[in-house]
């Protein structure tokens, strides 16, 4: 992750990164697998690991005589990292944006363990354990990074205005809770030397992080990552793709939108190509890299060819 | 020309001073803070018992304790618009209907004029907030799907409905009004009421302490899952939404939560008046404390009372203002109480865009404990926002 340094706002460093430069590699080691384990979801799920998870079945969707998604179906099993791909204007965040609940399908449906999301409404599919984040970063710009993270984990509780007015058990417990799992997600994204700043003021690597630790914070079955390294460098992306890869190591399943190849192909456990809202493709890295109708969906195809 | 040049001088070193002092307030410790506030709670109580002070007193023009509790009703305003306007972001121009909801219930159930059973007046104050609360919830569930100016526009509209409400209903009898409307009990030595609507000092008190336990309990709700939700909502509705914010739910609870301080404000003025006809719910006192929340600092506490306090203030001390003229050769200027007010809210618009004092929210019941551990410092609050760095690189 590159240094910007923000004059003003970092005054002396202190803290939790500070302390990590003077563990020994032991200490640091377990203080990470500490991390990881506050990080961990430990809701049930009720799939077993391989098994689909969520099932976007037979989906269309239709903006006036617009067919942005066309019987678009897949399935995302748990525990792996899915690929959405294809050119611009292919439907993929149209299709991240039918699953999280921003638009009903048309027709078709999504199946989350096997029970419809139906019209649910798009905080109650977040309870449900779908969470996302944005292309164009969209962040609670004006609250620290720590209490962005801490918006997503109080999807998880339930104190309500009588609770906090009185500060009830409850709500002391949660308020713990709460910082302590963000926190958590800020050490294991990677910006927890920058939790005190206020969102609109970290560099952008930072945001689009801050991004994925709010998502992950609201303890998501599924989590969709929506082209999170536009805008990075090389270094970044390479940083990049080993966030996603400790995140289902931690036991998440991934679904993951974006346009950069090499990352695509070096992160995802298996792909689905989209093209002007179709399915044209769902398989192995390997398989999709040798796909004539992907390759010519990306690069065009000879007057005289058959795609 | 040379006005600006010294103020743009004059300006990074005044913040600098601000700032220094709020890091310095920031790093004390919870008990030592709450140490700190004694005395300035002490000189706040203190404040309508020198009633002779030089300058700041509004005497012989107006009562001195009379235009302090004025003032006091208008914090307790701001500070419920506060929770709606500042907090959640949701523009409310009716609030003044609520207010009104609150003269009203507590002048219905202890005036000699109403045909209504009597309470004493203090069991009407908890009467009023419910009531006002049940008009929030009333008016959000069906128009609190609407965003921005629409929602102000159909806000609007409410404050003009209830004021029109109390002109036509028969119960409250119009512009005749109702008399007698009743107060807290106890007696002075003299014979007269504690509370009666000549001796501000005491209702004075009354409002000081309201506002105290008001203040104690938004503060609870900012340090919680609700102000979150409240200032997610603010920022980036769609995005709250998605991060598993019930927006609706928590933008309906701001609406009958800032109702309910409306409704207890208006009981408290019924009271001290005694008197409640429908001349005072116009449409400009919605936009009055609209302008005492945007003055202060929409969204900070401490800011917004301070706004409050000036809206209210200064045309009282300047009411000896009116019906004097100033001559200027051929131009004579009929001055007015508000003319005082109307230059200083535009010259503060001026300098300080954000308010006298930036929003200020603290949104963890256990931030400083997490922000000491993970980077060492307290967090970065409003105040010292890219708005003001970006005024000082100037």
């Amino acid at each position: 992750m590159t240094e910007e340094s923000q004059t003003g706002v970092n005054e002396p460093v202190g803290g939790i990164v500070a302390e990590l430069a003077q563990m020994t590699e032991e200490q640091r080691a377990a203080h990470l697998a500490e991390v990881a384990e506050v990080v961990a979801p430990d809701r049930r799920i009720g799939v077993e690991i391989g098994q689909t998870l969520l099932e976007v079945q037979d989906v269309t969707l239709r903006f006036g005589g617009l067919v942005a998604l066309d019987s678009v179906s897949f399935q995302i099993k748990r525990g792996e990292i899915l690929g959405l791909i294809g050119p611009n204007g292919a439907g993929k965040t149209t299709c991240f944006n039918v699953m999280t609940g921003v638009y009903r399908p048309t027709s078709g449906q999504i199946l989350l363990e096997g029970a419809p999301l139906g019209r649910r409404k798009r905080y109650q599919i977040t309870q449900l354990g779908l969470a996302r984040t944005f292309q164009n970063i969209r962040l609670f710009s004006e609250m620290t990074a720590l209490e962005n993270v801490v918006v997503g984990v109080d999807a998880r509780h339930k104190t309500s205005v009588p609770g906090a007015l009185l500060r009830l058990p409850r709500h002391q417990r949660e308020e713990r809770e709460v910082v302590e799992r963000a926190s958590a997600l800020l050490e294991f994204v990677g910006i927890a030397d920058r939790a005190a700043d206020k969102a609109r003021n970290l560099p952008y690597g930072y945001q689009r992080r801050l991004e994925i630790a709010r998502a992950l914070a609201t303890e998501p079955k599924l989590l969709c990552l929506d082209e999170p390294a536009a805008g990075f460098n090389p270094a970044e992306k390479e940083d990049l793709m080993g966030l996603i890869r400790k995140i289902r190591d931690d036991g998440y399943t991934v679904l993951l939108i974006e346009h950069d190849m090499r990352l695509v192909m070096g992160v995802t456990d298996r792909i689905v190509v989209l093209e002007f809202g179709k399915k044209i493709a769902d398989g192995l890295p390997a398989e999709i890299r040798d796909n004539p109708a992907v390759i010519a969906a990306y690069l065009g195809v000879p007057d005289d060819g058959v795609a | 020309m040379t006005m600006t040049a010294k103020h743009s001088a004059a300006a990074p070193a005044r913040e600098s001073g601000i700032r220094r002092f709020r890091t310095w307030w920031n790093s004390l410790s919870r008990p030592q803070q709450w140490l700190g506030m004694v005395p300035v709670v002490a000189l706040v109580y203190l404040l309508p018992l020198w009633h002779t002070m030089p300058i700041f007193s509004t005497e012989p023009n107006k009562d001195f304790p009379i235009s302090l509790f004025s003032a006091a009703v208008l914090v307790l305003i701001a500070l419920g618009l506060n929770v709606v306007v500042g907090q959640a972001g949701l523009l409310d121009l009716g609030y003044v209907g609520f207010f009104a909801i609150g003269t009203y219930v507590t002048a219905l159930l202890t005036s000699k004029d109403s045909a209504l059973h009597k309470l004493p007046y203090l069991a009407t104050l908890p009467l009023a907030m419910l009531v006002t609360m049940v008009a929030g919830l009333l008016l959000g569930t069906p128009t609190l799907r609407l965003r921005g100016d629409y929602l102000a526009i159909v806000t609007l509209g409410f404050g003009e409905i209830v004021r029109l409400l109390a002109t036509i209903v028969p119960a409250v009898k119009g512009q005749v009004g109702l008399q007698e409307v009743g107060h807290p009990p106890g007696t002075q030595a003299n014979g007269q009421p504690i509370f009666g609507p000549t001796n501000g000092t005491a209702w004075y008190w009354l409002v000081v302490t309201v506002i105290i336990i008001v203040l104690l309990f938004i503060g609870n709700l900012e340090r919680s899952r609700v102000g979150r939700a409240w200032v997610a909502i603010r920022e980036d509705e769609d995005a709250a939404q998605i991060m598993g914010v019930s927006t609706f739910k928590f933008k309906l609870w701001a609406f009958a939560i800032g109702a309910a301080i409306g409704g207890l404000s208006g009981a408290l003025q019924a009271g001290q008046v005694g008197f409640v006809n429908n001349q005072d719910f116009g449409v400009q006192f919605s936009v009055l404390y609209l302008a005492a929340v945007v003055l202060g600092g929409s969204g900070n506490k401490v800011g917004v009372m301070l706004g409050a306090f000036i809206v209210s203030y200064l045309p009282n001390r300047f009411t000896f203002l009116s019906g004097t003229t100033l001559q200027i050769g051929k131009l004579a200027l009929h001055l007015q109480q508000y003319l005082v007010f109307g230059v200083a809210l535009i010259v503060l618009m001026i300098f300080r865009p954000q308010g006298l004092l930036g929003a200020r929210l603290r949104l963890l019941a256990n931030g400083r404990q997490a922000y000491q551990r993970l980077v060492g410092r307290p967090e970065q609050l409003s105040s010292d926002s890219a708005l003001t760095s970006e005024q000082e690189a100037v």
